[in-house]
């Protein structure tokens, strides 16, 4: 009892003594600068990304996007109708987990931001733009895929790129435009996926819309992140012996997955993804160039014709250990998205640039789709590309538009 | 829709994780025989061994089994000077006690983990890691063959050191009988240190087999604890041979179960042995009546 009551003490303690300290550092060194820079100086922006923990690959890659940006906004002399205001980027790190995402929202409302970026994972994006429309403070989506994020009529949140539902959507549109082209060789599919919001909604509406198109769903396979162990799900893929295999998850996972297929002498007609990993990573067609090759990926793609993403392309190639991946283009973009915003809102003031963001028709980006246009929050000409590795290098294979190169399906390993 | 074709490798899958497991369960076991507690910083101590191991691949270059012979020795010192230095001395010879001081010890290195190598998920790619073996048609990935060896030569050398040597009977005689272990001049303190040594240098050979496929982060521990705790209590609390055979049956069971029920729910079965154990037969497979 008496160990017990010492115990609770000691937190009550601790607590009170955690709270004193932030207390004391938001009146030093955050509260007091802010009120002096809302008129002049800087515009606070907050950019949070999963730096660390499960999703920190994904995280670094999003924030060396949004970094890049920032420079190149600020060397090119800040927002010019803000007098040239510098953007003060506030970075600040989600860990992997939505509540932590949450707590780095108040904090970062604390220090006075305009607005926020990021989020990257769908789970941490449902948080954090739920916490940032407690304050009203515009939120631009990187990635976060769940269509939830756009539908709680949250008017502070907007995302450039597509939702999985646009996604998969298409993503079945050109897997079903690939197999009639070559004469309707795959019948039966198998989908793994991860367990959060991202995988188990994108393998919901894969399961729910594929058999309408004539396919046949044999088995939906969920697994945890971080998973260090495929062998069970490729034993069960191989007695089910599906034509496509549709992974729907984490670079990691999706790594390990490819890998212990080929390891154990699996291959089907085709590992098609949709929003998952290998085929639009470079790192991984780097890496194992023969385990990537064929493999195919609906995912968010650029225009691979536009000078600028190939500039940027380049750009992040010639850094040490850095891969040009969709974290690091849509961050990049998101920022121009709301430094374009702030420009034409001509003002620090939230309200000013949740409108200037709902009334975007910013043209100036290198991603296939045309000026944004946000209904409730999703910018609907976003539309995703079907990319399959070749010859060592990631190529857009459909829709034709954008093609590179003709798709080699199915892939004869 | 089972074939035994996908049974089998399943089947081999399982006894190699088994392995692990068991030489987990081997050192807390060994620890609760002597001790006659249960120690919740296993985790937490193996976590550490996981990043001892990870540390020195990524650092040093050197390969996780050439470090057998580093992490041993370190795991078997840092044991044996924390029961001497802290829990002998924090426990004032009573056993919750020493409960309580366990926990606290978990709580203190997952979170100097979690300050000093953060929260992310760190792993090792060696150019064994995805490489297999072909048994009997089943392709087994070689880091597990290799960890099921290690970890029955660990459990051999183990049960060597209990039956066969001076320290071994000063082992089973304190775990047995402290005042009486006490009364005929063993030195009970030096026992129990070296008791906990030889319980985390378990730890530190099981990090040095898991690695090189597995992962490690800050709570990877607490997964191992859990699945350790229900070895030991299907054994036989303090059995060796039940910690062994114990171990084998909960990795087939989660691989077998993984097989059918999925990853996410595979693991249900080892915690329905587990409730059962209690029910039906709580001194365990090879545990006396109490």
């Amino acid at each position: 009892m008496s160990a017990n009551r010492s115990r609770r003490k000691f937190l009550k303690q601790s607590t009170s003594m955690t709270a004193a300290a932030a207390a004391s550092t938001a009146l030093g060194t955050l509260g007091f600068p802010s009120i002096v820079s809302a008129q002049s100086g800087p515009i606070k922006i907050g950019i949070v990304h999963p730096v660390t923990g499960a999703l920190s690959y994904s995280g670094q890659l999003s924030r060396l996007g949004a970094q890049i940006a920032v420079s190149e906004i600020n060397e090119a002399g800040g927002i010019k109708s803000l007098g040239g205001a510098k953007i003060d980027a506030v970075w600040s790190d989600a860990q992997s987990q939505p509540q932590i995402g949450v707590a780095e929202v108040e904090k970062m409302n604390e220090a006075g931001v305009s607005a926020i970026l990021g989020g990257y994972a769908s789970a941490i994006c449902l948080a954090t733009t739920q916490a940032a429309a407690k304050y009203n403070i515009p939120y631009v989506v990187d990635v976060g895929v769940a269509d939830q994020i756009v539908e709680r009529g949250l008017k502070n949140t907007f995302r450039f790129a597509p939702g999985y539902s646009i996604v998969s959507r298409e993503g079945i549109k050109y897997l079903h435009i690939l197999n009639t082209v070559a004469g309707k060789p795959a019948k039966t599919v198998v989908i793994v996926h991860e367990e959060s919001l991202f995988g188990t909604g994108t393998a919901n509406l894969l399961a729910r819309d594929l058999p309408g198109m004539g396919y046949e769903v044999k088995e939906v396979i969920k697994h945890a992140n971080p998973t260090r162990d495929f062998s069970n799900i490729v034993l069960r893929l191989k007695a089910i012996n599906p034509d496509i295999v549709i992974p729907a998850n984490y670079y990691d996972e999706y790594v390990l997955l490819v890998r212990t297929m080929r390891q154990q002498g699996f291959s089907p007609k085709a590992i098609y993804s949709v929003l998952g990993g290998g085929a639009s990573s470079f790192k991984f067609v780097k890496q194992f160039p023969d385990v990537a090759n064929g493999i195919m990926d609906c995912n968010h793609w650029y225009n691979a014709k536009d000078k600028r993403a190939i500039a940027l392309r380049k750009k992040v190639e010639a850094m040490k250990d850095q891969f040009f991946t969709y974290e690091v283009f849509l961050n990049y973009q998101c920022v121009y998205l709301l430094a374009d915003a702030i420009e034409r809102a001509k003002s620090r003031d939230r309200a000013a640039i949740t409108d200037a963001l709902a009334n975007s028709t910013w043209d100036k980006h290198f991603m296939p789709y045309g000026p944004t246009k946000f209904v409730n929050g999703q910018n609907i000409g976003a539309m995703p590309a079907v990319l399959q590795v070749q010859k060592g290098d990631i190529r857009v294979v459909l829709p034709n538009t954008l093609a590179e190169v003709e798709p080699v399906f199915p892939w004869k390993a | 829709m089972l074939e035994l074709s996908i049974l089998f490798p399943a089947l081999l899958n399982g006894l190699t994780m088994g392995a692990v497991y068991a030489l987990i369960a081997l050192g807390l076991t060994l620890i609760y025989g002597v001790l006659h507690i249960i120690n919740f910083a296993h985790g937490a101590a193996l976590m550490m061994a996981l990043y001892g191991v990870y540390y020195l691949k990524d650092s040093a270059g050197i390969d996780p089994y050439l470090a057998l012979p580093v992490v041993i020795p370190v795991m078997f010192a840092a044991g044996y000077a924390l029961q001497r230095g802290v829990i002998g001395r924090a426990s004032h010879g009573k056993d919750e006690n020493i409960l309580l001081v366990t926990l606290g010890i978990s709580i203190v290195l997952e979170n100097l983990a979690l300050f000093l190598f953060r929260s992310d998920t760190r792993t090792i790619d060696t150019p064994y890691t995805l490489s297999t073996l072909d048994i009997a048609g089943a392709m087994i990935s070689l880091p597990k063959v290799v960890a099921f060896g290690g970890a029955l030569v660990t459990a051999a050398v183990l049960l060597l050191i209990v039956y066969g040597t001076d320290l071994g009977r000063a082992i089973r005689a304190c775990a047995k009988e402290r005042q009486g272990a006490k009364l005929v001049g063993i030195d009970v303190d030096h026992v129990f240190a070296m008791s906990f040594g030889i319980g985390l240098a378990c730890l530190g050979a099981a990090a040095c087999f898991l690695l090189p496929a597995y992962y490690v982060n800050p709570t990877v521990g607490n997964g191992f604890v859990l699945i350790a705790f229900t070895v030991v209590v299907l054994g036989g609390m303090g059995s060796f041979s039940g910690a062994l055979l114990g171990g084998f049956i909960i990795g087939i069971v989660e691989s077998v179960g993984g097989l059918w029920l999925g990853e996410s729910l595979g693991q249900i079965g080892i915690f329905l042995i587990f409730i059962a154990v209690l029910l039906f037969r709580p001194q365990g497979l090879f545990g006396a009546k109490a």
